[in-house]
């Protein structure tokens, strides 16, 4: 342990920077310099946002409305940020592709959100929240980022309150907590299993009401097809009117991304369906970094498949897990039994087994990882499905394993466990047409949230001038795993508190130089949008949109999802190339570009997933230790645990675009240390 | 719309009160048609309380009619495209006839005026009435078919009445809650059959005999 | 499974529509009537026809993208979204009816595809509850009564799909209009904006060309989250207090 070395001067670190020996993805990219926060704050952890805020210069209101700020997504960080820098006096645009803001994907969260109000005088505290978050994300996350995270947790709450979010509340008209995935304090708030839709709605009116005062302009039914980036500054966005089709510049003093994550690289996730990553994946080609981008959150209770058809999978909220038991049959001869059949000495408790002081509240990868070993172990439930196994065989499997509900309704009634859980287990019976009061449910691990996005700053600034990145599209806050109702609290806290205090230090140095269209970086990119529209169209091949993107998404699943090995994702990294060609060279894109086109909008998408899945691969490969929503065969316990290794891997992997691959392109990579000053790095373990 | 409707409420309560003094005899009957002429003498004129009544169904009747042609030209104005295929199911067959049933409604009220009121026309004879309400509506309802084109008109007041009383306390906001709007929607229920069915008897009885000169 | 389907396609706002047939066999009952519509496109796809545009996001039943009248009724024959509605609900053999919604205020953009831009502007006009951010109390120092923060709530579930209009014989938008005046008007943060709000909010509503609400009660019956009558009461009741106080 070394005091004062230059990463925070004056502190004491609890770990050194990792050096790394391995290198399974040589030949996959190139290593560039190391990377340092160049806003990283010093001091104590606890005054350091106190600090930073105070620090931060203020832009003069007059100076505001001159001032042009476009936000790119209008979920809740993005629609956060819009209300509140439309109430600073910003002029602000804002864009979204779907038809009104109010339905952005933030709207599907169902659990609750994180605040360290200690209302139930249980130990809570900010530093416990921070502690959690630190330790949830298996110390792969900053600690600054994650410490201000949870000190702005409570504000967040307050905030909403005041907006009419009907929270659910006690008797006495308080508001009511409870505990969620992985964590034994009561932190979390919720509006029954609607949270995320009745935060959103709050953050939506807010900004509505700016759009009535003409401070926000919103731009629905548009997408964001490029970034505008001049003399090095991040100056606007080239957009599709997805109505009309044309092609748009809008330009501005800076540019927030809020545009969410790309969990739909794996095609099936319980992403919205027009998720997409092509407002990142367009910045990190004009040179902002991707980091992380392999850490994958794979939620562990959603409604299994059931065939081939499916086109996205729902999630049922962990909260469930507070009162449901998860078992599977013992013997697996008894796996297409009736449930109820099943005496209880024939069924396997097997996280209450293996974890007996967590049970069935572990955190998500490691409740995912079991259900995915049972099933494969042959005792999965529900209908056998055909899997293409690595060698080309195919296979009938089970992918399900029983939450069941039977003890709760003893111990609750039916009516209680309604109260808490109705609209969910409705859900739940009208997509399979199972009685959840009958039958105990089945469910099985999806692709939820992806932890890594473009590299950010404690600021919130990518490494490009003047482009900010929010909420889930940016990496900072959750490191190699989320825990349960975070990612609300950090949308929230990024769009309402964090971003409005970071990014007035930089408009402080605005105006800057108009620029119009005639600009040559401007219309370079304009003509680079075109270009490749045009391009799409006219391929005119034999294969739909829809099954190149099916065919990603079931590569990205089994090379580079529960569980992923060297040879894994070597394979996938050539399969994913090959992909790549088909697609330039064989897509079928019907109809206009000048008009609604649904098909357009998907090939446009799925060509940067297909670039994307690439680069997950390579950074899965290269980090050869299981931390977190990461797991590498190669990483782990004599006992299967997830086994992380600090001292090569105890940095965030920013990845620099490099070229297209298949013309000899390899991506940079640049390290920056997680250098830990207020919490020890630890082995996980929830046993 | 609802005001005026709820003002109809009251009127029809009220007219059906007096049709029922049918049953009473015809010198029952006459005088209390005679006595609504003299209400309210001598503090009002001589037919005076009828005047009065009969401006402010006038009123009434325009506020009704012009609120509800305002209701269907946004309406129509709401939706020019119609669905090619288009399935009810929340709405009662009363509340999606409110306004051919109420043109229905004011034809027979046009009618009934000339019928009782206006002309005084006696169908059976085609004198035009005297002095003896009674004897009108008796020699009226002995036809057969009159008394038919009155319980027709009555089944259409039957369900006007029946979303109407409903929907005015709707839109007066009086059904805030579940059980605010089940007592509502039984309002509606209990004035129909109330409103409708006491109307009905006295054409029947006239037809069956129960009611005679 | 094997359905015909009848399908509004219309190359865009100017343009006529009109109903084309179309045979899809291969249909699964466990499917979604969504993934349904995405095997007939990728059927179009490859007969080299245009696919169908229709709206969809989460697929989950809560943003509220999607929409679609089937046979009729809005949102299909079950009391959910049409992202939620599944095959199992229809027959071997049937034929259905799809269209856009139909109203003035939501044109048609394309074939399926409707713009219910309208509804962020009714909004504006006054569905929130004025509070910058930063300028919140601490959140427990004002209690809700329980009660009335469940109504609140069960009437915010309210998700902007448009079903009520599309259901409604008078094109009334009243019921998305009522449930986000009784969840703001039900909550104690609600009440310093209550009178104004419902006023500018029914002038917007009125002024986007939305028809005039006769209490049919189809909106309700349409509603995938149930959302109760009784807020066009709330409505009413809010609208005349409101105008008598002067507002």
């Amino acid at each position: 342990m070394a005091a004062g070395t230059h990463y925070l001067p004056g502190l004491t670190q609890t770990n050194q920077p990792s050096v790394q020996t391995s290198d399974d993805a040589a030949g996959y990219y190139e290593l560039g310099d190391k990377l340092v926060d160049p806003h990283a704050p010093t001091g104590p952890i606890a005054e350091r946002w106190t600090t930073r805020k105070f620090e931060n210069r203020l832009v003069n209101p007059a100076n505001r409305r001159k001032l042009d700020i476009i936000i790119v997504g209008t979920g809740l960080a993005g629609g956060a940020a819009a209300a509140t820098l439309g109430e600073a006096g910003y002029n602000v645009k804002s864009f979204c592709y779907q038809d009104s803001p109010r339905r952005a994907h933030s709207i599907a969260a169902q659990g609750g959100i994180n605040a360290a109000k200690n209302y139930r005088e249980d130990g809570d505290s900010t530093y416990r929240l921070f502690y959690d978050t630190v330790k949830g994300g298996d110390y792969r996350s900053r600690e600054s980022n994650v410490y201000r995270l949870a000190e702005v947790s409570a504000n967040i709450i307050d905030q909403c309150v005041a907006q009419g979010v009907p929270f659910a509340r006690e008797y006495g008209g308080l508001l009511d907590n409870r505990s969620f995935g992985g964590v034994q304090v009561s932190r979390t708030f919720y509006a029954r299993g609607q949270t995320g839709q009745q935060l959103l709605i709050g953050a939506y009116q807010a900004m509505e009401r700016q759009v009535a005062a003409g401070t926000v302009q919103q731009f629905t039914r548009h997408e964001m097809l490029d970034l505008i980036v001049v003399d090095g500054k991040a100056r606007g966005i080239v957009a599709r009117d997805m109505v009309t089709g044309d092609i748009e510049t809008h330009l501005a003093d800076v540019v927030v991304l809020a545009s969410g994550g790309y969990g739909n690289v794996f095609y099936l996730s319980t992403n919205a369906m027009g998720s997409n990553v092509m407002a990142a994946w367009r910045a990190h080609r004009k040179g902002a970094y991707m980091a992380n981008p392999c850490y994958t959150q794979i939620h562990p209770t959603c409604i299994p498949i059931s065939g081939a058809h499916q086109s996205k999978l729902t999630l049922m909220s962990e909260s469930l897990r507070n009162d449901g038991r998860i078992w599977v049959p013992k013997k697996a001869e008894d796996c297409d039994k009736d449930p109820r059949d099943i005496p209880e000495e024939d069924r396997d408790y097997y996280l209450e087994r293996i974890y007996p002081s967590f049970g069935n509240l572990v955190p998500r990868d490691i409740a995912s990882r079991a259900a995915k070993y049972m099933c494969d172990e042959g005792r999965g439930v529900g209908p056998a499905i055909e899997e293409q196994q690595p060698d080309g065989t195919t296979k009938m499997v089970r992918r399900g394993v029983y939450l069941d509900f039977a003890d709760a309704i003893k111990r609750l009634g039916k009516d209680g466990v309604e109260e808490k859980y109705d609209n969910l287990l409705d859900m739940y019976e009208r997509i399979t047409g199972e009685n959840p009061y009958e039958v105990p449910m089945r469910i099985y691990p999806a692709v939820h949230y992806v932890m890594g996005g473009l590299w950010v700053d404690y600021e919130l600034r990518s490494n490009i001038d003047g482009l900010f990145v929010t909420g889930e599209a940016n990496f900072s806050d959750h490191g190699a795993n989320r825990l349960g109702a975070s990612a609300l609290m950090q949308g929230l806290a990024d769009g309402y508190f964090v971003l409005p205090n970071t990014i007035r230090e930089y408009l402080a140095d605005g105006p800057f130089d108009k620029i119009d269209e005639s600009h040559p970086e401007v219309k370079a990119a304009l003509d680079a949008v075109n270009e490749r529209v045009a391009k799409l169209m006219s391929i005119n091949g034999t294969r739909s949109v829809e099954s190149i993107h099916k065919e990603l998404g079931s590569i990205m699943w089994e090379y580079c999802g529960m569980e992923r090995t060297e040879e894994g994702l070597k394979l996938a990294i050539e399969k994913i190339k090959e992909l790549r060609k088909e697609f330039w060279t064989n897509v079928r894109v019907l109809g206009s570009p000048d008009s609604l086109n649904q098909d357009l909008e998907k090939a446009n998408r799925v060509a940067d997933f297909i670039e994307l899945g690439e680069l997950m691969c390579i950074d899965a490969l290269n980090r050869r230790e299981s931390c977190g929503g990461h797991f590498r065969a190669e990483s782990q316990t004599e006992d299967g645990e997830a086994l992380r290794h600090d001292d090569e891997f105890a940095y965030v992997a920013a990845w620099e675009w490099g070229g297209d691959s298949n013309e000899g392109g390899k991506p940079i990579l640049h390290k920056e240390d997680l250098i830990y000053t207020a919490i020890e790095l630890k082995q996980r373990s929830y046993k | 719309m609802a005001v005026s409707g709820l003002l109809f409420i009251g009127f029809v309560l009220g007219h059906m009160y007096g049709n029922l003094k049918a049953f009473a005899g015809e010198d029952s009957f006459n005088e209390y048609a005679h006595h609504l002429r003299e209400l309210g003498e001598p503090m009002l004129p001589h037919e005076g309380f009828l005047w009065i009544m009969r401006v402010g169904l006038i009123v009434a009747v325009i506020v009704h009619i012009a609120c509800a042609a305002i209701l269907a030209s946004r309406a129509a104005k709401a939706r020019p495209v119609k669905y090619v295929a288009k399935k009810n199911v929340g709405s009662s067959i009363s509340s999606r006839t409110m306004r051919w049933g109420g043109v229905t409604i004011l034809v027979f009220i046009v009618w009934h005026l000339l019928n009782f009121t206006i002309v005084k026309i006696n169908p059976s004879n085609g004198d035009t009435g005297g002095s003896n309400p009674y004897a009108l509506v008796v020699d009226t309802f002995d036809l057969w078919w009159m008394t038919v084109i009155y319980l027709l008109a009555m089944v259409a007041l039957g369900l006007h009445l029946h979303h109407g009383t409903f929907s005015s306390l709707q839109t007066l906001g009086l059904t805030n809650s579940a059980t605010s709007r089940a007592r509502a929607r039984a309002a509606g229920w209990v004035v129909a059959i109330v409103v409708a069915g006491g109307f009905s008897l006295v054409p029947l009885s006239v037809l069956v005999g129960i009611i005679e000169k | 499974m094997k359905v015909t389907l009848k399908v509004w396609r219309q190359e865009n706002a100017a343009a006529q529509g009109a109903m084309h047939t179309y045979e899809l066999d291969g249909v699964s009952s466990d499917m979604s009537f969504l993934e349904m519509l995405d095997l007939l496109n990728e059927q179009l796809v490859t007969n080299g026809e245009e696919p169908v545009a229709f709206d969809s996001d989460c697929r989950e039943g809560i943003c509220g993208m999607c929409s679609l009248m089937i046979n009729g009724q809005a949102h299909g024959p079950e009391v959910t979204t049409t992202c939620q509605l599944h095959m199992r609900s229809f027959n071997d053999g049937d034929t259905i009816t799809i269209e856009p919604w139909r109203a003035e205020p939501f044109p048609v953009l394309k074939d399926l595809v409707v713009d219910r831009s309208a509804f962020d502007r009714i909004i504006q006009a006054g569905g929130y509850i004025s509070a910058n951010t930063g300028s919140a109390p601490e959140a427990n120092s004002v209690p809700a009564p329980r009660d009335k923060a469940m109504r609140a709530f069960n009437v915010a579930t309210c998700i902007g799909c448009g079903a009520c209009v599309a259901a409604c014989p008078n094109g009334s938008a009243s019921l998305f209009l009522g449930a986000k005046i009784t969840h703001l008007g039900e909550l104690p943060q609600g009440q310093p904006e209550r009178w104004s709000r419902v006023v500018d909010m029914v002038g917007q509503h009125d002024h986007e060309g939305f028809g005039g609400c006769t209490n049919i009660g189809e909106c309700a019956a349409a509603c995938p989250k149930e959302i109760p009558l009784d807020v066009i009461s709330q409505l009413n009741k809010d609208l005349r207090t409101a105008l008598k106080n002067g507002h």
